[in-house]
């Protein structure tokens, strides 16, 4: 029973690593690129499908906690410290006593002071579910068409402010973003000698996230959850309660659309106002839909595949048109997505010899 | 003893009045019953109980403690269950995981718990399982336990309504028209199952217009009209109440 649980995710991982291992054998290593930012990109889309299609909310402001993740992590890993700590600012000095600054020069040789990754992250992720926490609050009292276009208000707020403010790069974004050491030898970034690693980095990410969010469903809260999607009123009176639950998953995908957006940014080593675009969040829901809604696998699946044709530009320009076409034919005509034709019950059933 | 302590509570929608200064109580072990004709507010007055409406004035007291004003989950975490006049199942989930809902206030597993699988969740999801799979087999619809709850039959329907209300171990059982729809063997058989609820320790609260089972099961009566209280007595005493026979009853069309 514990181990048969792993099974599945076992071969995800396995499948993973043969995607690897095929780009090596057909010396198409350069697809890996797109491999890992595709790994990232499904980050946010599992963690959307958990507050789309087990809670039955919606958010058109996904792009939103992505950016706020990337960019508050490009800002402060790339902003120069160096004149406050000759200023003497003590704050400054505090952090450099802690050693959470790192040095380092440009191409003209000044001398640069930033604060490290790890710490970036961790105030990235504690921001960004601060923002979810107090947006959702208010906002998640709204159903339906009113969520979705309170959610896209936000997202828009957060594509504007990027794009305006000065430290944020404007419409230029932010370029140089240092690589992300994890742990001596482990390095996210986009050095062309690094590119593998970064893949299983990307993937080890996914499948983790993936995992808990499968435990999740699963669990007590997973089935509260889907109880709120099926009647809100009846999960409040069992006991569910539901603004709690909703918050707390908004708050989660938003932490997870966040680290995404963290290192990904790392990993191209800059971050653009377009990943704030609303476009981006119409592609996030898009993606979802068409994964059949209630389906962490179908998806994973979507995401990864869609991701990667688009990355790879096989839509060329009409990229964003293709998913917002998706969306409209998903909602048409088969609200529950395509991939939801009851493969995994008839291969349960196939199994078990039923 | 009194559980549950109603006291001149007023519910108003725009201009109608829908409950006007109600009071009663409810014994602990009592089966009883509110009845009235459609529209007297028996449905609004459940709702006022269990925090789905808010009350306009007057107070509800459960356990000698306020519930009015509470949220309706907190009402449920006080220990108070119901069911609805329109079943209210949770679409896209199993009979069995329907009533496994209902146990939510029986266990405690939150996002955390849940995300890493951590040990202590599951024997409590193996105990959740195994209480609710009980459950199902007292309503006898036990083989049904993995269909899909809101394709079952109507009758099944409230029978997985009725068990999700169970699950959570309710100190009072609030059932909205819990024979509403089934016919006389299926009505028959919630008289029984009414009768064996209470011989467990639950107290019940029903609404009912099948006259047969609210006079065959119930200790005691209210009967309300437009709002209002007219009565309250045991069903002998309410049979032979004058008001309630030209009010209630007095209709050409008795059952309703
Ligand atoms: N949310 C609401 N908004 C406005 N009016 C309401 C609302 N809910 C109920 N009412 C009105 O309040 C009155 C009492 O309704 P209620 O549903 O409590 O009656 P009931 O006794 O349960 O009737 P029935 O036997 O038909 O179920 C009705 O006139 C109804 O139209
Ligand atoms: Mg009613």
């Amino acid at each position: 029973m514990k181990t048969q649980r792993f099974i599945p995710f076992f071969l995800l991982a396995l499948v993973l690593a043969g995607l690897q291992f095929l780009t090596q054998i057909t010396d198409t290593s350069y697809y890996l690129t797109q491999m890992t930012m595709t790994a990232y990109y499904s980050l946010v889309i599992i963690g959307l499908c958990l507050v789309m299609g087990y809670a039955g909310q919606i958010s058109l402001g996904h792009a939103g906690f992505f950016a706020i993740g990337g960019y508050t992590s490009a800002v402060l890993t790339t902003y120069n410290l160096i004149h406050l700590l000759e200023k003497g600012n003590s704050f400054v000095l505090f952090l450099a006593g802690k050693g959470l600054l790192v040095n380092g020069e440009n191409l003209y040789g000044e001398s640069l002071l930033y604060v490290t990754p790890w710490l970036a992250c961790i105030l990235a992720l504690v921001l960004t579910a601060l923002i979810a926490f107090l947006i959702g609050i208010p906002v998640l009292k709204l159903k339906g068409h009113y969520l979705a276009m309170a959610t896209m208000g936000f997202g828009i707020i957060i594509y504007r402010v990027v794009l305006a403010w000065e430290i944020m790069g404007e419409a230029d974004g932010i370029s140089d973003v240092p690589g992300f050491t994890l742990m001596p030898g482990i390095t996210v970034n986009g050095d062309f000698s690094n590119r593998i690693q970064n893949y299983y980095i990307a993937c080890t990410i996914l499948l983790v996230a993936f995992i808990l969010l499968q435990n999740l469903i699963h669990s007590r809260v997973g089935r509260a959850l889907r109880a709120i999607h099926g009647s809100e009123e009846a999960a409040d009176a069992m006991g569910v309660n539901t603004a709690r639950y909703k918050l707390y998953t908004f708050v989660l995908s938003a932490v997870f659309a966040a680290l995404a957006g963290i290192f990904l940014t790392h990993y191209n080593g800059g971050i653009g106002p377009s990943e704030a675009g609303i476009m981006k969040s119409v592609r996030y829901v898009a993606i979802v839909a068409i994964g059949g809604m209630a389906s962490m696998w179908g998806t994973l699946i979507m995401a990864s595949v869609l991701n990667f044709l688009s990355l790879r530009g096989l839509f060329g320009s009409y990229d964003d048109a293709v998913f917002g076409v998706i969306l409209i034919i998903i909602m048409l005509f088969a609200p529950d997505g395509i991939l939801r034709l009851h493969i995994w019950q008839r291969f349960k059933k196939f199994k078990t010899g039923k | 003893m009194t559980l549950l302590d109603v006291k001149n509570v007023n519910k108003r929608f725009g201009g109608l009045q829908a409950v006007s200064d109600v009071s009663f109580t409810v014994d602990r072990g009592m089966i009883k019953a509110v009845i009235g004709p459609n529209g007297a507010g028996k449905t609004t007055l459940f709702n006022l109980i269990s925090g789905n409406t808010p009350l306009n004035s007057g107070t509800i007291s459960f356990n000698n403690k306020k519930i009015h004003g509470f949220k309706p989950y907190q009402v449920a975490q006080c220990g108070i269950s119901r069911t609805f006049q329109n079943i209210k199942l949770f679409h896209d989930m199993t009979a069995l995981e329907n009533v496994m809902v209902g146990r939510h206030t029986k266990s405690r597993a939150g996002f955390m718990a849940g995300m890493f699988h951590l040990p202590f969740t599951w024997g409590e999801e193996k105990e959740i399982r195994h209480k609710c799979l009980e459950l199902l087999e007292l309503l006898e619809i036990r083989e049904l336990a993995d269909v899909e709850a809101t394709s079952l039959s109507f009758g099944q329907q409230r029978a997985v309504e009725f068990a999700r209300a169970l699950a959570s171990e309710p100190d009072l059982l609030l059932l909205d028209e819990p024979a509403a729809g089934l016919n006389i063997y299926e009505t028959a058989e919630i008289a029984r199952l009414i009768s064996k609820i209470r011989s467990q320790g639950i107290t019940v609260l029903l609404v009912e217009h099948d006259m047969s089972l609210v006079m065959d099961i119930s200790d005691e009566i209210v009967v309300l009209s437009f709002g209002r209280k007219i009565a309250e007595d045991t069903p002998r005493e309410i049979q032979q109440n004058k008001e309630v026979i030209q009010i209630y009853l007095g209709d050409d069309d008795v059952e309703n």
